[in-house]
C-alpha cells in the first residue's frame, strides 16, 4: 500500500516536471520575452539589464530550475498584456472558478449516479430508454451550445435569470462568494447547469454500464439466489461494487470540469481563471498561459492522487497490498 | 475422479437423522415438461426442452451431462434465476406440491434462499467482495428467519462453525478475499443453508476447487444436508461426484433428460445408449482392469442444430427410423425412466 | 477450364450480397437508429461537399452582399434587394442557409482531417510501441499517459495557443484552419495508440507473425501487412466517436474566438456571431447553425454507438 502511494506520488512528480518544462519552454522560447516586456523603443542597455535580471544569460537547465523554483513560490512573472503580476491575477479570479466547478461537480455526481442507477435497473423500461436517448443528445451538445440555449430560454425569453457575470458577492470565510447573495446564487444557476450537464450525462452513462456489468456478476446472482430483495441487491451490493471505477472517472471528470470551465466562463462572462486563460491565448500572453498550465497540472496530479487513495477506502482488497 | 473420503465418511457412521423419503405423496420437487427458450437473432433456442424429473425429500439427485446439456439452466429455471432473454416457455416446477415457476416478488424471494438454497460453481466470484462475510450471512438469515439483528449475528457464527471454518468468531469480520478457495466454498454452503431450506441446488460445487479440497467440500455438503433432511440437486459433469454422492441420477443430453434412475443401476447397467456411451468413456475407479476408454463418435449438437426426433440419433449406433422423426416417450426399464425408442428392445450383440 | 472460372472468381453481385449479409450489415439493417443517423450524416456530407452548387448565395463575396438585406427573418424578403432568404440573413445581409453550408463544409473538413491525422499518428506510434517494445514503447506510452492526464480540449487549446505564439501575427488568420487540424489531431492520438499497441502486442506473439519474421519479412512489412488489418475494427470505432469529438472541439474553439476566423466562419463561429443577436430578437442567426451542429454531432455519435455495439462480440 505504501509502495503503491509512493509510486503514485513519483508518477505525479514526473508529470509535473514535464508540464513545468513545457511551461518553461513556452515562457523562454516562444516569442521574445524582452521584446514583449519592454516594447520596441527600449535601449540596448535596458534590454541587457532585463536579460540579466530575468536570468536569460544563465545556462538553460539553471533557468529551468529557477523557473520551477519561482513557480513553486507562486512567482509567475508579469502579464505581457497589462503588466500586472500573474499570481495576483490568478488569486483574484480563482474563487469564482472554484465555486462554479464545485457546484457543477455536485450536480453532475449526484444526478449522474441517481439517474445511472435508475436506468440500469429499469434497463428495458420506457422512461429509462427516453433518459438514455436524451443523454446521447446531451453528449452531442457542445457545452457552449447548452449555455447559449439556456441563456436564450431562461434569460432572454423568460427573463428569470441573469445571462452573464457573477452577481453580487458576499464574504464567506474570508472568500468573495456568490453563494451568500440572492443575485449571486441566481447568477450561478445557469453556468453551473451548463458546466454540470455534460459531465452528468457521462457519469450517468458510466454508472449505468458499470452497474449492468456488476448486475451480471456471480455474486449478484448469488445475492438474488439467497432471496435478498431487489432494493438490497441493487443499492447495497451492486452500487458499492460499481463505485470503484466510477470514482476514477468522477476524478477525471473534475479535471474535465476544470477544462470546460474555460468554455462556460466565456459563454457567461464569468470572471474566473478560465476566461483569463482564453484571453491570454487570444493575446498570446505567455506568462499567463504558462501559469495556468502549471496550475492545471498541479490540480490534475492531485486529483489523480486523491482518486488512487479513495480506491483503497472503497475496496478492502487494495488495502492489503 | 475418485473420492476416498466420501465412502469412508458414510461408513464411519454419519447416518441420516431423518430421511422422509416418502412422508407425503408429493415429491419434494417435481419438474414437469419444463421448456426454457432463448429468442436470439438466429432463431429460438431451447436449452431446456421438455425436462421432467422428481426429487424426494432428503434425497440427493445428481444431474449429469456435457457442458451445454442444459443442466445449469434447469437449475436456474427452478429458482427463477434465468437471465433475460431466457424464459420458461412451458411446463411447471412444484416444490412440495406448490407451483413455484410463476412466482414473483416476495413469494419468489421466500423460495430463493428460504426454501431452496443455492451453491454456485466458483466461490471466488459468488461472494460480494466488498462485504464482510458475517454481514452477508446475517443479512441472509434476517431475510428468511424471523429474528433480530443480534440473533442473526449468532446464527451467522453458528453457520460458520457448522461448515468447519476455524476460529469462526474472528472470521465473521473477514472479507471474502481473505479466505482460500475451499474455505470460501464452505462460506457459500453456510449461506445456502442459513435460511433453513428444504432443497439445495448445487451447481458444480467443486469444479472450481483444488482437487485436494474437492472431496472435503463435497463430504461436508452431503453430511449437512443429510443431517437436516435437505434434498439436494447436484449438478455436475463429473461421474466421480455422481458415483460417490448421489442416490439417483438424471442424465441430460441436448436440453433433454435421457435417463433417470437409481445411481448404481444407471452407472452399472444403463439403458439409454447415450448413458452407456458416457459410462464407457469414463474411467471406472471400481474396476482394477485398465479398460480401453470408448469414445462416442461425434459431438453434442449446438442449440441451433438439434436434430429432429431423438437428439442423440445421429451419434447412436442403434438408431432406428423412428428415432429420426419422433421424440421418444418415457419408458420405465428396471428402476429407471428412459427416453429412448430402442432401449427396451433386446440388445443386439455388441463388439465387446 | 473456362467453365471453372466463374466459381473461382466470385462475381461482383455475389460479393456485394456477401457484404449485405455480413453480420455488420445485418445489424445495420436491423437498427433504425443507425440507418436514420447514416442517412442524416450522408445528407450533411453531400450538402457540405456540393455547397458551392447548392448554396443560393456566395456569402463571403463582399460584392454580392447587400447590407440593406441585413437581419431579414426566415422566408422574408430582403429590404434592399427583395430576394427571398429561406433561413433569413445575418447582420451583414449574408444568407444564413448559405453560410451554414459553407460553415459545415469547413467544420467537416477540419474534423475529418484532424481525426485522420490523429488516427495515422496514433496507429503508427501504437504499432511501433507494441511491435518494438522496450524503451521505445515505454517512451511513447509515458507521453500518452501524461497527455491523458489532461482533457483533450485543454490540450487542443494549449497547442493552439503555442502555435499562435510561434506564427507571426500577420499569418495567424490564414493558418488558423491548419493550426486547428494540428491541435485537435494532436489532442486525440492517444486513444488510437493505446488500442493499437494492445492489439499489436497480442498479434505480434502469434504464429503467423513469427512465421513472417522467420521467412525474412521486414518489420515494416509485418507491421503494415499483418498487424494493421487486425486493428482496423477498434480503430474505426474510435475514429467515428472521435470525429464527433473533433467537430465539437472545433466548434468550441471557434466559438471561443480562438479557432476559425470570422472571415471564414465554421459552425462554431456562426453560433458565436448568433449569440450576439439573441437579445435583440434575431434568433434565426443562432438557431439554424446550432441545429446543424447538433444534427452533425448527434448523427456521428449515434453511428459510433451503433458501430461499437455491432463490432463487440460480447453483445451478440
Amino acid at each position: 500500500m505504501i509502495a503503491y502511494i509512493i509510486r503514485r506520488v513519483l508518477q505525479g512528480v514526473l508529470v509535473l516536471a514535464v508540464v513545468g518544462f513545457v511551461a518553461f519552454a513556452m515562457f523562454r522560447f516562444m516569442g521574445n520575452p524582452i521584446e514583449n516586456m519592454l516594447g520596441q523603443e527600449a535601449t540596448r542597455l535596458d534590454r541587457a539589464a532585463l536579460a540579466e535580471r530575468l536570468g536569460l544569460n544563465d545556462p538553460v537547465p539553471i533557468q529551468y530550475l529557477k523557473f520551477i523554483g519561482n513557480a513553486a513560490q507562486g512567482e509567475f512573472g508579469v502579464s505581457y498584456r497589462n503588466g500586472l503580476p500573474v499570481s495576483e491575477m490568478i488569486v483574484q479570479r480563482l474563487p469564482a472558478t472554484l465555486e462554479l466547478a464545485f457546484v457543477s461537480a455536485v450536480i453532475a455526481v449526484v444526478f449522474g449516479i441517481v439517474l445511472g442507477v435508475f436506468v440500469a435497473i429499469r434497463r428495458n423500461g420506457i422512461v429509462a430508454n427516453i433518459v438514455m436517448s436524451a443523454t446521447l443528445v446531451g453528449v452531442s451538445l457542445p457545452t457552449f451550445l447548452i449555455g447559449v440555449l439556456l441563456i436564450w430560454i431562461f434569460a432572454v425569453e423568460l427573463g428569470w435569470l441573469p445571462s452573464f457575470g457573477r452577481g453580487e458577492t458576499g464574504t464567506l470565510f474570508g472568500w468573495q462568494s456568490s453563494l451568500v447573495t440572492v443575485s449571486g446564487l441566481k447568477s450561478l444557476v445557469l453556468p453551473a447547469i451548463t458546466l454540470g450537464l455534460y459531465q452528468m450525462t457521462l457519469v450517468m452513462r458510466l454508472v449505468r454500464s458499470e452497474m449492468l456489468e456488476v448486475l451480471r456478476t456471480d455474486y449478484i446472482r448469488f445475492a438474488r439466489a439467497r432471496g435478498l430483495p431487489d432494493k438490497t441487491v441493487h443499492f447495497k451490493h451492486a452500487l458499492k461494487n460499481t463505485l470503484v471505477p466510477v470514482i476514477t472517472i468522477i476524478g477525471l471528470q473534475v479535471g474535465q470540469i476544470a477544462a470546460f470551465a474555460i468554455v462556460t466562463e466565456t459563454v457567461f462572462q464569468w470572471p474566473g481563471v478560465g476566461l483569463l486563460f482564453i484571453n491570454s491565448i487570444q493575446f498570446v500572453d505567455i506568462p499567463v498561459m504558462a501559469a495556468y498550465l502549471l496550475l492545471v497540472g498541479v490540480l490534475f496530479v492531485s486529483i489523480n492522487l486523491v482518486v488512487d487513495l479513495l480506491y483503497a477506502v472503497v475496496d478492502p482488497r487494495l488495502r492489503l497490498q | 475422479m475418485s473420492i476416498p473420503n466420501a465412502s469412508s465418511a458414510s461408513a464411519t457412521g454419519v447416518q441420516p437423522v431423518s430421511r422422509p423419503s416418502s412422508s407425503h405423496d408429493e415429491p419434494l420437487l417435481a419438474v414437469e415438461d419444463l421448456v426454457v427458450e432463448i429468442p436470439t437473432r438466429r432463431g429460438l433456442l431451447r436449452p431446456v426442452d421438455g425436462v421432467s424429473f422428481e426429487l424426494n425429500a432428503g434425497e440427493i439427485l445428481g444431474v449429469v451431462g456435457e457442458s451445454g446439456a442444459g443442466k445449469s439452466i434447469t437449475g436456474a429455471a427452478i429458482i427463477g434465476l434465468l437471465e433475460r432473454p431466457a424464459r420458461i416457455a412451458s411446463g411447471s416446477v412444484r416444490l412440495a406440491g406448490k407451483r413455484i415457476d410463476n412466482l414473483t416478488g416476495d413469494d419468489l424471494r421466500r423460495v430463493r434462499g428460504g426454501e431452496i438454497g443455492t451453491v454456485f460453481q466458483d466461490p471466488s466470484t459468488s461472494l460480494n467482495p466488498l462485504q464482510r462475510i458475517g454481514d452477508q450471512l446475517a443479512e441472509t438469515a434476517r431475510q428468511h428467519l424471523d429474528i433480530s439483528r443480534a440473533e442473526s449475528r449468532d446464527r451467522a457464527l453458528l453457520a460458520l462453525q457448522e461448515v468447519g471454518i476455524p476460529a469462526a468468531a474472528e472470521r465473521l469480520d473477514a472479507y471474502p478475499h481473505e479466505f482460500s478457495g475451499g474455505m470460501r466454498q464452505r462460506v457459500v454452503i453456510a449461506l445456502a443453508l442459513i435460511g433453513e431450506p428444504v432443497l439445495v441446488i448445487a451447481d458444480e460445487p467443486t469444479t472450481a476447487l483444488d482437487v485436494s479440497v474437492q472431496a472435503q467440500v463435497l463430504t461436508l455438503l452431503k453430511r449437512l444436508c443429510l443431517e437436516r433432511g435437505t434434498g439436494v440437486m447436484m449438478i455436475t459433469h463429473d461421474m466421480g461426484v455422481i458415483a460417490e454422492t448421489t442416490d439417483r441420477v438424471a442424465v441430460m443430453y441436448a436440453g433433454r433428460v435421457a435417463e433417470i434412475g437409481p445411481t448404481p443401476s444407471v452407472l452399472v447397467n444403463a439403458a439409454h445408449p447415450y448413458t452407456r456411451g458416457l459410462m464407457a468413456s469414463t474411467p471406472n475407479p471400481a474396476s482394477d482392469v485398465a479398460e480401453g476408454l470408448v469414445q462416442i463418435p461425434g459431438a453434442m449438437p449446438g442449440l441451433l442444430s438439434i436434430p429432429a426426433g431423438c437428439a442423440f440419433h445421429p451419434r447412436c449406433d442403434r438408431a432406428v427410423p423412428d428415432c429420426k422423426q419422433k421424440r421418444p416417450p418415457r419408458e420405465t426399464i428396471n428402476d429407471s425412466d428412459v427416453w429412448c425408442w430402442v432401449a427396451s428392445q433386446p440388445q443386439q450383440a455388441r463388439h465387446d | 477450364m473456362s467453365s471453372v472460372q466463374p466459381t473461382l472468381k466470385p462475381s461482383i453481385s455475389s460479393r456485394l450480397r456477401g457484404v449485405w449479409e455480413s453480420d455488420i450489415a445485418w445489424s445495420f439493417r436491423h437498427s433504425p437508429v443507425a440507418m436514420i443517423a447514416a442517412f442524416v450524416f450522408l445528407a450533411l456530407i453531400l450538402a457540405a461537399l456540393f455547397a458551392p452548387w447548392i448554396a443560393p448565395y456566395t456569402p463571403f463575396d463582399p460584392a454580392s452582399l447587400n447590407l440593406m438585406d441585413g437581419f431579414t427573418p426566415p422566408m422574408g424578403e430582403g429590404m434592399g434587394s427583395g430576394s427571398v432568404y429561406w433561413l433569413g440573413t445575418d447582420d451583414q445581409g449574408r444568407d444564413v442557409f448559405s453560410t451554414i453550408l459553407y460553415g459545415m463544409r469547413l467544420s467537416l473538413f477540419i474534423g475529418l482531417s484532424a481525426v485522420a491525422f490523429a488516427a495515422v499518428l496514433g496507429v503508427t506510434l501504437g504499432l511501433i510501441a507494441g511491435y518494438v517494445g522496450g524503451w521505445v514503447d515505454a517512451l511513447i506510452m509515458r507521453v500518452a499517459d501524461i497527455q491523458l492526464t489532461f482533457p483533450s480540449i485543454m490540450v487542443a487549446l494549449l497547442i493552439f495557443g503555442i502555435a499562435r505564439g510561434l506564427i507571426p501575427a500577420e499569418y495567424r488568420d490564414q493558418m488558423a484552419v491548419w493550426v486547428l487540424i494540428l491541435s485537435i489531431g494532436l489532442s486525440e492520438w492517444v486513444q488510437f495508440a493505446r488500442t493499437v499497441r494492445g492489439s499489436a502486442m497480442v498479434e505480434s506473439k502469434k504464429d503467423y507473425v513469427q512465421a513472417a519474421r522467420l521467412i525474412g519479412r521486414k518489420p515494416r512489412q509485418i507491421l503494415f501487412r499483418h498487424l494493421l488489418p487486425n486493428v482496423m475494427g477498434p480503430v474505426s470505432v474510435i475514429a467515428t466517436i472521435y470525429l464527433a469529438l473533433a467537430i465539437i472541439t472545433e466548434a468550441t474553439l471557434s466559438f471561443l474566438g480562438v479557432g476559425a476566423p470570422p472571415t471564414r466562419p465554421s459552425l462554431g463561429t456562426l453560433i458565436s456571431i448568433g449569440q450576439d443577436y439573441l437579445f435583440s430578437g434575431e434568433w434565426w442567426i443562432l438557431l439554424f447553425p446550432s441545429m446543424t451542429l447538433l444534427a452533425l454531432a448527434l448523427s456521428v455519435n449515434l453511428l459510433g454507438d451503433w458501430l461499437r455495439d455491432a463490432l463487440n462480440p460480447k453483445l451478440q
